[in-house]
């Protein structure tokens, strides 16, 4: 690079100018953090900081339920690879983002949560909307902090973003009482020295695992990559491609694993496990190396772990040490950063003749392809398979949590890991719109679908304020169904038809309900109708509700019932009772 | 340091923040592990804290749980130690209801056990305090039976590392 490239940046200013009370001082921190946005809901504990937010530069976006400011951070977290910034006020304010930072901490993504407390001579004396934020919260963050001084919060603040978005990322909260947030700073700089000596982040790797992992590689004839969200965190797209390419290995993903290799290229078997691909689970089932890149052998991939992959050696890589044997023991494993990892074992790779294995994967695509029909009525899958068709994954697409969320995954093919948005660990619902809506905030110029049930937007759909008033392109598509699907589907097939508790009798006219927001709502339910519409709602500038009324009992296949094996996957709709799933949910 | 019950005695050095033994013990309750004793206290330098922790339970996620505890933000270093590569010792004090016939025999008793008098200043009470391994510690209490024991009160092991190794 010649120096005439180079473009220094100026450093935000650390020096202090002029008396700041601590809430100032910690916006002021926020600001040279480069913090563009908070998502927050205001209250009295937290007036303080408010207030310093007046005139500053980050853009203070008020939404209408804590959960929904955890969920829109997550989004924009997950869209920009920056992280999200939640503020809310002490009590009630601070537990409604509970579900927000567990979802956020299921699949390690960079949040961090400021939340306003009591005074502090007022702490545990159950002051009024008083509430141990920091000891409810702490089996679900990365790290926290209560406050004690206003000297300290450069040194949190500093500490919080850097904890938060390193190593394996996740949420970190920072609880600040009042009179700590209202009290002067008198400290030195708003750019102290970090003081986290306990906290390590693993690289590179060690280059012998490493070898001993491609010396697995160059005896298998049958490799199979697992592609986790870890590599999408880590941003090892391009390097995930090469070690694919010089492999010549088919691929599967996790379903946060989707997009960071390309679910279009021939050597993708797309999503794999409970509702993945039968052509992704046959090769489950078949091949003599299995590699993980950063995904956690969930139970969702693995069901029963006795069986999973029988035979074939098992390889890990991860950031997190104390993921290494929790599921699987490995044959060889790496802890470190996927993209380094990975970079570094392509070197060790001499490639192995693998024609007969794609071939026989190619097989399983052509016997075993996704179906859907309009039989019944408008079938869901139809209309995801529409949307890919008009956005060929080039959308952002956030998704709920059911059987939208499954059939969206299975249909919308994705490209790139950063436009693939979805509640994997927690199953979250509620988290699709409002996690939509933080993408289109962090990513202005592109197009950002939310894919939701008609149950879960329920939990969150109070957003639309927040839509309306920012002008968020967001193209929100309901895939209603009148049931809580998922559940339904269980009931269905293990549960001898007995439905309880998955009747959504009283659905409001969600078009209806989308302009009395001032929101374009625009209603499906006749197949022929359902492109048209779509791009309808593509080509409105603003933002826009698909109401789409759906054939109400399609259940998703394949499936494999929870605590099963791959080689126990049902491809289509059973004639038989099936027994009731040993496994977790 | 563990055994065929699945007693396992664990060294975590943390940072003195607050919350650090809230964290670690959420950790060993996830999992069942049951904590029979823990000893917190000053390192040698004050800004870092040592816990020593005994507990039980299964040894098959034992491993995880130290990776896991290992993982926390304000855990410079959490290890299990074996017998061999460290040494531990537990305190315990015995408080003996002894009529005064008894105390001559109670005293003598003990004194050979290499327990010591911490005080006798109540008449009729007696306690004697003894540092050794948790079996000595064990024995003493076997040896004291006979007089009313009516309260023990144990630390918990330490553990320090042989050699140069950090505990």
């Amino acid at each position: 690079m010649t120096k005439k490239n180079v473009t220094t940046k100026k450093k935000p200013t650390a020096k202090i100018t002029q008396t700041l009370t601590g809430a100032e001082a910690l916006v002021k921190c926020l600001e040279n953090l480069g913090v563009e946005y908070i998502w927050g809901l205001s209250g009295g504990a937290a007036i303080p900081i408010f207030d310093a937010l007046v005139g500053s530069k980050i853009k203070l976006i008020l939404v209408r339920h804590e959960q929904g400011a955890t969920h829109i951070a997550d989004g924009y977290a997950r869209a920009t690879g920056k992280p999200g910034v939640v503020l809310v006020t002490s009590g009630p304010g601070a537990t409604n983002t509970v579900t927000g930072i567990m979802t956020a901490h299921m699949d390690s993504i960079p949040m961090i949560v400021l939340t306003g407390q009591t005074i502090s001579p007022m702490l545990g004396k159950d002051a009024f909307q008083e509430s141990d934020i920091f000891g409810i919260t702490m089996p679900v963050v990365k790290h926290s902090y209560l406050v004690k001084n206003t000297n300290d919060i450069p040194r949190v603040v500093k500490e919080a973003f850097h904890i938060t978005n390193t190593g394996r990322p996740g949420p970190v909260l920072i609880d600040l009482p009042k009179d700590i947030t209202s009290a002067t700073f008198t400290g030195k700089t708003l750019d102290p020295e970090m003081d986290i000596p306990g906290y390590k982040i693993p690289g590179k790797g060690n280059l012998a695992d490493i070898k001993k992992m491609a010396k697995l590689f160059n005896k298998s004839q049958r490799p199979l990559l697992l592609i986790g969200h870890g590599a999408v965190l880590s941003r090892a797209d391009e390097a995930v491609r090469k070690l694919v390419y010089k492999l010549k290995a088919p691929v599967v993903n996790t379903l946060l694993g989707k997009g960071c290799f390309p679910e279009t290229d021939s050597l993708s078997l797309g999503m794999l496990g409970m509702h993945g691909t039968a052509y992704a689970n046959k090769a489950l089932t078949r091949c003599d190396l299995i590699c993980s890149i950063g995904s956690r052998w969930d139970d969702r991939i693995n069901g029963d772990n006795s069986k999973f992959c029988i035979g074939a050696k098992k390889l890990h890589i991860d950031i997190d040490p104390a993921e290494m044997e929790k599921i699987v023991s490995p044959d060889a494993s790496c802890v470190g950063d996927a993209r380094l990892i990975v970079e570094e074992l392509i070197k060790h790779i001499e490639p192995q003749d693998t024609q007969a294995w794609l071939k026989e994967c190619d097989t399983y695509k052509k016997d075993y392809p996704l179906k859907h029909e309009n039989k019944k009525g408008l079938s869901p899958q139809f209309i995801l398979h529409e949307l890919q068709n008009l956005t060929k994954g080039k959308a952002i697409i956030a998704t709920d949590v059911g059987q939208h969320q499954m059939w969206s995954a299975q249909f919308n093919l994705t490209l790139e890991g950063k436009k693939w948005l979805s509640s994997g660990g927690a199953g979250t619902m509620g988290y699709g719109f409002p996690a939509a809506l933080g993408a289109q905030f962090g990513c202005p110029k592109d197009l950002v679908f939310a894919v939701v049930g008609d149950g879960g937007f329920q939990m969150t759909l109070f957003e639309l304020a927040t839509v309306a008033i920012h002008k968020q392109p967001v193209k929100i598509l309901i895939i209603d169904n009148k049931y809580l699907g998922m559940v339904r589907q269980w009931q269905e097939l293990f549960f001898d038809n007995r439905y309880s508790g998955v009747d959504l009798e009283g659905n409001p006219d969600f078009v209806k309900l989308a302009e009395s927001y001032g929101v374009k709502g625009i209603h499906i339910d006749k197949a022929s109708h359902v492109r048209e519409r779509l791009q309808q709602a593509i080509d409105h500038k603003g933002p826009v509700v698909i109401h789409a009324e759906v054939e109400k009992e399609d259940n998703v296949f394949p499936m494999i019932p929870a605590g099963k094996s791959a080689y126990d996957m049902i491809i289509e709709a059973p004639t038989t009772k099936l027994e009731k799933p040993t496994g977790s949910t | 340091m563990s055994n065929t019950n699945g007693i396992h005695t664990i060294s975590i050095l943390v940072a003195n923040k607050p919350g650090v033994l809230v964290r670690c013990a959420q950790i060993f309750a996830r999992r069942a592990f049951n904590i029979d004793a823990l000893v917190v206290s000053p390192a040698v330098n004050p800004k870092y804290s040592r816990m020593t922790i005994t507990l039980q339970g299964d040894i098959g996620t034992f491993d995880q749980i130290i990776k896991q505890t290992n993982k926390l933000v304000d855990v410079i270093h959490c290890s299990e130690h074996t017998g061999l590569d460290a040494v531990t010792k537990e305190y315990a004090l015995l408080k003996l209801k002894c009529p005064t016939e008894a105390v001559k025999t109670a005293i003598k008793k003990a004194i050979k056990s290499k327990a010591h008098i911490v005080d006798q200043s109540v008449k009729g009470v007696l306690i004697i305090g003894q540092s050794g391994s948790t079996e000595e510690l064990d024995d003493l209490e076997k040896v004291l039976k006979k007089f009313k024991i009516i309260e023990m009160v144990r630390s918990g092991k330490l553990a320090m590392a042989k050699g140069l190794e950090a505990t």
